[in-house]
């Protein structure tokens, strides 16, 4: 790892003056950039903490919507008995993240903002219809996933918030890459304010919606109605853990589980 | 179990567990010498590719280098050895050419990716690093022999001595009988699979700290290894040059080995030499993405095998091919792991009377491939338990039944594969087995599976293995360069306290604890009276260290001898002092006694006799209490068991959940009951996690790995096992080791994978699933089963 500046400012205004210096990096949990920066694979020139910052962490629940600060832990999700009260599928998903250590590390802003193609947070985010709020604007989750690693975020812009609208119902499938633990395919379905939502992670280069099941299960919210539904495996990822035609296959049947 | 043991067979606690637990083991990284430098070695991004040019200039002045070593300072000294001698059918011995050192010097080649081109020797590591990104090398790239399989029509060559990558054809057995018997037979079952290639990742990645004392003319090089002496003569007396009692070598604590630390690496033979070259010692301590790439890798096999039957289900004949990938280079035992540590198993536990083996070794561009746990068992248990359940499945015999009819039953018996078993009963543990595991109730239990959409299966595996490799007289007639005695001394102090000094070497196995339970039921004293010392060339006589669940069987038996003479000389020392006949001396419970009478010393006291001689039969005898002894064994021991694996399968995702793994092992007599199930523990999870999840992939056309790290590469986690049923049976005692003991080890990775898979396949209906049984992999196989 090559030697960085560091600061932890104490305000969402200083974090995004600080983040906006060129080689600068915001860093939240840090559990995928610590890591790349280990593996040579990032050297940002400065860190800025957003540890330090209050008013990003905590959990409202309050006019149908579930409010979590960025700088929540998975483990804090997880184990909030309002999430769990109000949406059990987004406590569940947060307690299946990557392992105990980096749950208690890890971050619901961090993880958006990384987009990793197989994380879990976005699938939520996606399949509840959430609002992503930054120290500028907000935005609607079906704008704000673009691709590979890659959000509507513009530089140094910080996510602070993120609203999830309270479903009537949800469910969060996840089937594991063996060696990574990532999701293979994940999917996150809900019926709520938002409408009927099927969003996939881990199955193509960024989260997305399937909305031929989503057509399906708006007239019938069952796993019958996904019988015989087929996903097409274009665009899907192909590895050594699965072809793209296996994972188009457990979309559906990860789908109709989440359903229950 | 011995009923006047106050030590043998019983769960004593292990004693190096508090050590380990609370994070005070000694391993090698863990030793900083005064004065200490980093090493860090430059590896090749390449398969195969010719260097150009190669020059250290701007790396030589970057901040805090010491030294930079290239193949340039290797040419003079020798190769890597390979430690066996493969002959092929022909008579021509194997394709062995030289394992450089280092491989980076104009002209020269790289053939794996991770293959050491320069070492880099500084202050720091990091600044080893930096200077080391200052090389400049220049690569012509070549085209990589990736698979065995096609390797000889690759049209690219790894070593020029081997234009078509074969290191040997080899084969054992009756050719022509085995083709007749098949011919003949009423049915045939054929198969063809991959053992797939796996990457050890002990606990501890390798590390070596190497040091040379200017004075004293003399290097000693801590590391963290299987086989301390071995590592010493291989490195003394086939690369370096150095007087072997010119080097001390230290194994000090070691976190895993698993066969992958038996091996003399490039590494600790660079630093060795360059620390007299420094004149600084140096330390290496391998990273987890470098041990993916560098550490030897197992298995990787391409089998063909027929199994003929009569009419009543009766082997008749076993025709075997096995194309192997060697790697790159012969690693130190490499060449007999395909060989006589495989195919001489292709009995199993059955009387098939013609059996018939051919291999075939390749090199490719591809790091070594070498022992791992079970080395050559697991492939051949594989072969033997895959091909006798498919036989049993597609002749609609119950497979327990097949085998029953096929049992070996009478002992010795001499096999057509060159071993003779000396004893065993395969019917009582596999009629355990089948009991524990339930299997009468599977129906029961498929039918339950059925109704939620699941399919469940249940895979049996009757293996046989053969440990303490040995005796060293038949082990050179088939071509080991090395002997395969093991060495103990036992040292009595003057109060009567002990030090063992074993050439075994403790990675994980508990001897500290199993050893001072033999030693104290042996001397009828206190295990807190007996410290095990290992590891250590400048302590212990001489090693032959551990693998091959060798070293109870081996080593404790060595150290038995030493004892034995210790009470011998005991006995002639107690007859001096109780005025009787050295023949009327009995030693029990911790006393020398005089038959018959109640006159009697304790084993302390005749100890400080020993030492303190003024009462001493000097005419007679030497002072002191200290005995050594080396043992060669008369044959392998034969430890065998059957396994029942049941598995619930989810054919909508492929994903394979084992619900039931049952064990139940004849390793003759135990020591530690609690060691011995901890050790087939660890053999299951490491069987299963070949079956289930581990695969080491390179990239068919570039031979970059692909699974360099645990992103890619599944270990077996504790979710992806079930709790085991593990029994070790009463057992049938080895009959040519004085403790009658066989070896535990390897056992539970020899046994497992097969039970998985068959399980699979019968959950399935299909005749073969490869392994891994990945989701992925499973699911092709259930919607190829559907349609």
């Amino acid at each position: 790892m090559q030697a960085f500046a560091y600061s932890n400012p104490a305000s969402v205004a200083d974090a995004a003056r600080a983040a906006a210096v060129d080689g600068a990096k915001l860093i939240a949990g840090g559990q995928s950039l610590l890591a790349s920066m280990k593996l040579g694979l990032a050297a940002p020139e400065s860190l800025i903490d957003l540890g330090a910052i209050a008013e990003l962490q905590g959990i409202t629940v309050g006019g149908g919507v579930v409010k979590i600060g960025a700088m929540t832990t998975h483990a804090a999700v997880a184990a909030s008995a309002e999430v769990r009260k109000a949406i059990p599928a987004l406590a569940d998903l947060a307690g299946h993240i990557g392992d105990r250590q980096v749950r208690n590390r890890g971050t619901l802003g961090g993880s958006l903002a990384n987009n990793d193609p197989a994380a879990c947070y976005p699938a939520a985010v996606l399949g509840l219809g959430a609002t992503v709020h930054t120290n500028t604007r907000s935005i609607a989750a079906d704008d704000f996933f673009k691709g590979l690693y890659e959000t509507a975020l513009a530089e140094g812009e910080v996510i602070t918030a993120v609203s999830f609208p309270i479903p009537e119902k949800a469910g969060w499938q996840k089937f594991k890459q063996p060696a990574s633990r990532f999701s293979i395919v994940g999917v996150f379905v809900s019926k709520g304010p938002q409408g009927v939502r099927v969003a996939v992670t881990g199955a193509g280069a960024c989260v997305f919606r399937a909305k031929d099941l989503e057509a399906r299960l708006a007239g019938n919210w069952s796993a019958a109605a996904l019988a015989g539904a087929t996903v097409s495996a274009d665009g899907l990822n192909s590895d050594l853990h699965g072809s793209a035609e296996y994972r188009a296959a457990l979309i559906p049947v990860l789908a109709g589980r989440a359903v229950g | 179990m011995n009923a006047r043991s106050g030590f043998i067979g019983q769960k004593v606690e292990r004693r190096e567990d508090a050590r380990f637990l609370t994070g005070r083991g000694q391993y090698t990284d863990d030793i900083v010498l005064p004065g200490q430098t980093h090493a860090y070695f430059m590896r090749s991004p390449y398969a195969h590719a010719r260097i150009t040019a190669l020059d250290t200039t701007a790396a030589a002045r970057a901040p805090g280098v010491v030294g930079i070593l290239t193949g340039e300072h290797f040419k003079a000294v020798g190769g890597l050895p390979c430690g066996w001698l493969i002959n092929s059918l022909d008579g021509q011995p194997m394709k062995e050419p030289k394992h450089p050192v280092l491989a980076g010097f104009p002209g020269g080649k790289v053939r794996y990716v991770g293959d050491r081109v320069a070492l880099v020797v500084a202050e720091t590591l990091d600044q080893a690093k930096a200077a080391a990104e200052l090389i400049q090398v220049d690569y012509e790239e070549l085209p990589p022999v990736v698979d065995a399989l096609t390797a000889p029509q690759a049209g690219a060559a790894v070593h020029e001595e081997a234009p078509d990558n074969r290191v040997y054809q080899w084969g054992i057995g009756d050719q022509a009988g085995t083709a007749a018997a098949i011919a003949g037979a009423a049915h045939v079952t054929t198969l063809s699979f991959r053992n797939n290639r796996l990457i050890p990742n002990a606990m501890e990645p390798r590390a070596a700290n190497a040091s040379y004392d200017v004075h004293a003319d003399s290097y000693t090089l801590y590391v963290s290894n299987q086989n301390p002496h071995v590592e010493r003569l291989l490195m003394c007396a086939f690369v370096l040059g150095i007087p072997e009692h010119k080097m001390r070598v230290v194994a000090p604590d070691v976190g895993g080995g698993f066969g992958s630390k038996i091996f003399l690496y490039g590494e600790e033979t660079a630093i060795v030499f360059a620390s007299k070259l420094l004149k600084r010692p140096i330390k290496w301590t391998c990273e987890r993405s470098e041990a993916f790439l560098s550490d030897a890798h197992g298995r990787d096999h391409a089998t063909t095998v027929s199994l003929g039957l009569d009419k009543d289900g009766k082997f008749v004949g076993l025709q075997v091919h096995t194309t192997a990938n060697l790697g790159a280079y012969l690693s130190t035992f490499s060449s007999s792991v395909p060989t006589i540590l495989y195919a001489t198993l292709l009995a199993g536990q059955y009387a098939t009377p013609k059996i018939w083996c051919a291999v075939d070794a390749m090199f490719t561009n591809t790091a070594p491939v070498d022992a791992y746990r079970g080395a050559g068992r697991p492939e051949a248990t594989y072969v033997v338990e895959r091909i006798v359940e498919t036989a049993a499945r597609e002749l609609g015999i119950d497979p327990a039944e097949l085998r029953r009819r096929n049992f070996i039953r009478s002992f010795p018996y001499a096999t057509p594969v060159g071993l003779t078993y000396d004893t065993g009963d395969y019917e009582a543990t596999m009629a355990r087995a089948l009991e524990l595991a339930d299997v009468a109730g599977f129906e029961a239990r498929r039918a339950a599976s059925a109704a939620k959409g699941r399919k469940r299966g249940l895979g049996y595996s009757a293996y046989i293995e053969a440990c303490g490799i040995a005796p060293s007289s038949v082990a050179g007639a088939l071509g080991a360069r090395a002997g395969l005695f093991e060495a103990g001394e036992v040292r009595v102090h003057p109060t009567g306290k002990v030090t063992i000094f074993t050439g075994s070497h403790s990675h994980g196995q508990g001897h500290e604890t199993t050893f001072a339970q033999v030693v104290a039921d042996k001397l009828g004293i206190p295990m807190d009276d007996i410290s095990i010392e290992h590891g250590d060339t400048g302590k212990v006589l001489f090693g032959m260290g551990t693998y091959g669940s060798r070293s109870l069987a081996v080593g404790g038996t060595a150290i038995v001898k030493a004892v034995d003479k210790v009470v011998a000389k005991g006995k002639k020392i107690a007859a001096h002092l109780l005025e009787a006949a050295d023949t009327d001396i009995v030693f029990e419970g911790g006393e020398f006694k005089v038959a018959g009478t109640d006159k009697k010393l304790p084993f302390a006291q005749v100890a400080l006799t020993a030492y303190v001689p003024h009462n001493f039969p000097h005419d007679k005898l030497e002072p002191g209490l200290n005995e050594n002894a080396f043992y060669d064994p008369s044959n392998f021991t034969y430890p065998a068991g059957t396994y029942v694996c049941e598995v619930e399968v989810d054919p909508a995702t492929g994903k394979v959940t084992i619900e039931r793994m049952t064990a139940c092992d004849d390793f003759g007599n135990v020591i530690n009951p609690m060691i011995v199930e901890g050790q087939v523990h660890g053999g299951l999870a490491q069987g299963i996690g070949q079956a289930l999840l581990e695969h080491g992939v390179y990239d068919g056309e570039t031979g970059q790995l692909l699974t360099g790290s645990y992103m890619d590469y599944a270990m077996p986690r504790a979710d992806d096992l079930p709790s085991f049923t593990v029994e070790t049976a009463k057992g049938t005692p080895c009959t040519h080791n004085p403790l009658g003991v066989k070896g535990c080890g390897e056992a539970g990775a020899i046994g497992s994978p097969p039970a998985v898979i068959n399980a699979i396949c019968h959950a399935l209906g299909v005749k073969d699933v490869p392994m891994p049984a990945t989701p992925y992999t499973v699911w092709k196989a259930a919607q190829s089963a559907a349609r």
